[in-house]
């Protein structure tokens, strides 16, 4: 944790730091991500929160099914023509601030479907903030994935969290 | 960036909608409801359009299509062996049923040999399949209705079965390790007394499953009585699979239409009596227990079977490696398998093969070049989601998840 300087204050009985990472260190500590699977990808997701790999040792086993409570999105998996409209509306309804995670080669780039039905990724849609490559990725990699997007929010910046282009209302 | 507003309308017409619901929702006696398609009991991305009155269903519309991939036409375009990764991604559940059933079709259509050996691995990676399915549905059913531990316990068994695979095929999931004339490669040392001491521990843990769910009241509450198939239903409706055997019907491919040696299996199939969702968790519990006999059966002949575990046709089944320095032949077979791939004659076939769903059938059309003119795949999946109607007419909206946990569809094996 970023919060500084324990030791300086001594039995004080309080912590300085800045507001900034006292609250990029909150938002890491319990994000919750949108319950939203879509292909082979989401099973592999539901292993990572299941028993052996258990997600909640960082805080986000607690998947929203509402996007309206929810902090980030793991898309796990194909996004055909037919999903990308709902992805989009989904993406729409959560609350700032909000992150995307793309996991497995199909919603990163397409993967071996190079065809009409499938959105060549889903950074065409959506803003993407990690990669995770794998088909599917192994709960590891998905953890490493969401690790790195912790480290990402630990460095936000405050004059960021508006977004430039923020998103309709829906 | 922002969405277009037409991308988030409803397209349909109202004309549209008549067809569909019954007429008293136009007239605002009954609600429409949208379920899905991201709801966390739909198993995936099925959307259904919901008529209610009250709490009651009076029609279900299922709407699928979100997660049509394109599979069957990029078959067409890559070559008979390169499109094996791709059946592995339709039923995402039970990748090496699908694997399965394509080779099997490719040797139908080329008349390649399949030895003994790779067909009792074939058999043992099929029912571990099986396992594997039967293990997710079973967590992800008891969730839908309320009992959250199961969850818990299905996947820590399932990691295991995904150990297993990972040992032979590289991967967790998406083995691939199925291919024409046999399998990609030989059973490694630590394989078989790893999956001897998974034989002999998972059948504590389907017991213990049992206990927490077959005599559990609330399970039998939420359960029985809801969605009843009659047997002449099942079978009008083209529904296979537990969901057929659990309306009293005896058909299992396995012994029907027997194929990669499964006739020669002691192994019984397990049936319901009343076709409804208590019968049908009781089956496929029992039929994870026939699976772990078919298993302990092929595992013993496997340790007896000496031989290839991979057909020696060098025109379909690439060399060893140890021979391309020592046989002109050998290189030139490898550069020709590698490079165009090998010919299939002209000629239609169909294979079907029991997954852990249903009857999945492959349909391959071979023009006689090396990437076949027309793949299609009969899911079982597909089936099973136009019959929820069927099933959850007049029941409870709390009933609707039960029944389509009950049929079990994977979403990708549906839309392909």
């Amino acid at each position: 944790m970023g919060v500084g300087q324990p030791q300086k204050t001594g039995n004080a009985g309080f912590l300085a730091t800045t507001l900034e990472e006292m609250v990029n260190w909150a938002r890491t500590g319990a994000m919750w991500p949108l319950g939203f699977g879509l292909a082979c990808c989401a099973i592999e997701m539901m292993s990572t929160q299941a028993s052996v790999y258990d997600l909640s040792r960082f805080g986000m086993e607690l998947m929203r099914p509402s996007p309206r409570q929810a902090d980030m999105i793991i898309v796990a998996g194909r996004v055909t023509r037919k999903m990308a409209p709902v992805l989009r509306r989904l993406y729409d309804q959560m609350p700032d601030p909000k992150w995307v995670l793309a996991m497995g080669d199909c919603c990163s780039c397409g993967g071996v479907f190079n065809n009409y039905a499938v959105v060549q990724g889903v950074d065409e849609i959506v803003p993407v903030d990690v990669y995770v490559a794998g088909c599917p990725p192994r709960p590891e990699q998905l953890i490493h994935g969401i690790l790195t997007l912790h480290e990402k929010v630990r460095n936000e910046n405050f004059s960021k969290w508006r977004r430039e282009n923020a998103p309709a209302r829906v | 960036m922002t969405v277009a507003p037409e991308m988030t309308r409803w397209e349909g017409t109202l004309e549209e909608l008549k067809g569909l619901v019954s007429p008293r929702a136009l007239s605002g006696e009954t609600v429409l409801l949208n379920m899905g398609p991201q709801h966390p009991s739909t198993h995936g991305v099925l959307r259904l359009l919901l008529e209610m009155d009250g709490e009651t269903l009076v029609s279900i519309v299922p709407d699928i299509g979100y997660l049509h991939t394109g599979i069957e036409k990029n078959m067409e375009s890559k070559r008979y062996e390169q499109s094996i990764v791709m059946t592995d991604r339709m039923d995402y559940l039970a990748p090496f049923s699908n694997n399965l059933v394509y080779c099997l079709a490719i040797e139908k259509l080329t008349g390649l040999d399949v030895p003994e050996r790779a067909q009792i691995i074939r058999v043992i990676m099929a029912e571990l399949t099986r396992l594997n399915s039967h293990l997710v549905w079973l967590g992800t059913h008891a969730i839908d209705i309320g009992a959250m531990s199961l969850l818990l316990y299905c996947f820590r068994e399932r990691e295991r079965i995904l150990d297993l695979f990972e040992m032979l095929s590289g991967q967790r999931m998406m083995g691939t390790y199925f291919r024409p004339g046999g399998v990609w490669r030989d059973v490694t040392d630590e394989f078989l007394p790893e999956l001897e001491k998974y034989l002999a521990y998972l059948p504590g843990k389907i017991d213990e499953y049992e206990a927490l769910l077959t005599r559990n009241p609330l399970w039998i509450d939420r359960t029985q009585g809801v969605g009843i198939v009659t047997p002449e239903d099942a079978i009008a409706w083209g529904l296979s699979g537990p969901v057929l055997r659990a309306s009293g019907v005896n058909f299992d491919l396995r012994k029907a239409q027997p194929y990669s040696g499964y006739e020669t299996y002691d192994f019984d199939i397990p049936m319901g009596l009343h076709g409804d969702t208590y019968d049908r968790y009781l089956v496929r519990m029992q039929e994870m227990r026939e699976s772990i006999k078919i298993i302990t059966q092929a595992k013993d002949r496997l340790k007896k079977a000496t031989g290839p575990f991979r057909s020696q046709d060098r025109k379909f089944v690439p060399p060893p490696r140890a021979e391309l320095g020592t046989s002109m032949e050998a290189v030139i077979h490898h550069f020709k398998l590698w490079t165009e791939g090998f010919k299939a004659p002209k000629g239609e076939v169909q294979v079907m093969v029991e997954g852990p769903r249903g009857i999945i059938s492959c349909t391959l059309v071979g023009d006689g070049t090396n990437k076949p003119a027309r793949v299609h795949f009969r899911t079982p999946s597909f089936i099973h989601i136009q019959a929820i109607p069927l099933l959850a007419k007049d029941h409870l909206l709390a009933d609707l998840v039960a029944i389509i946990g009950t049929l079990d569809p994977v979403l990708g094996d549906c839309d392909r």
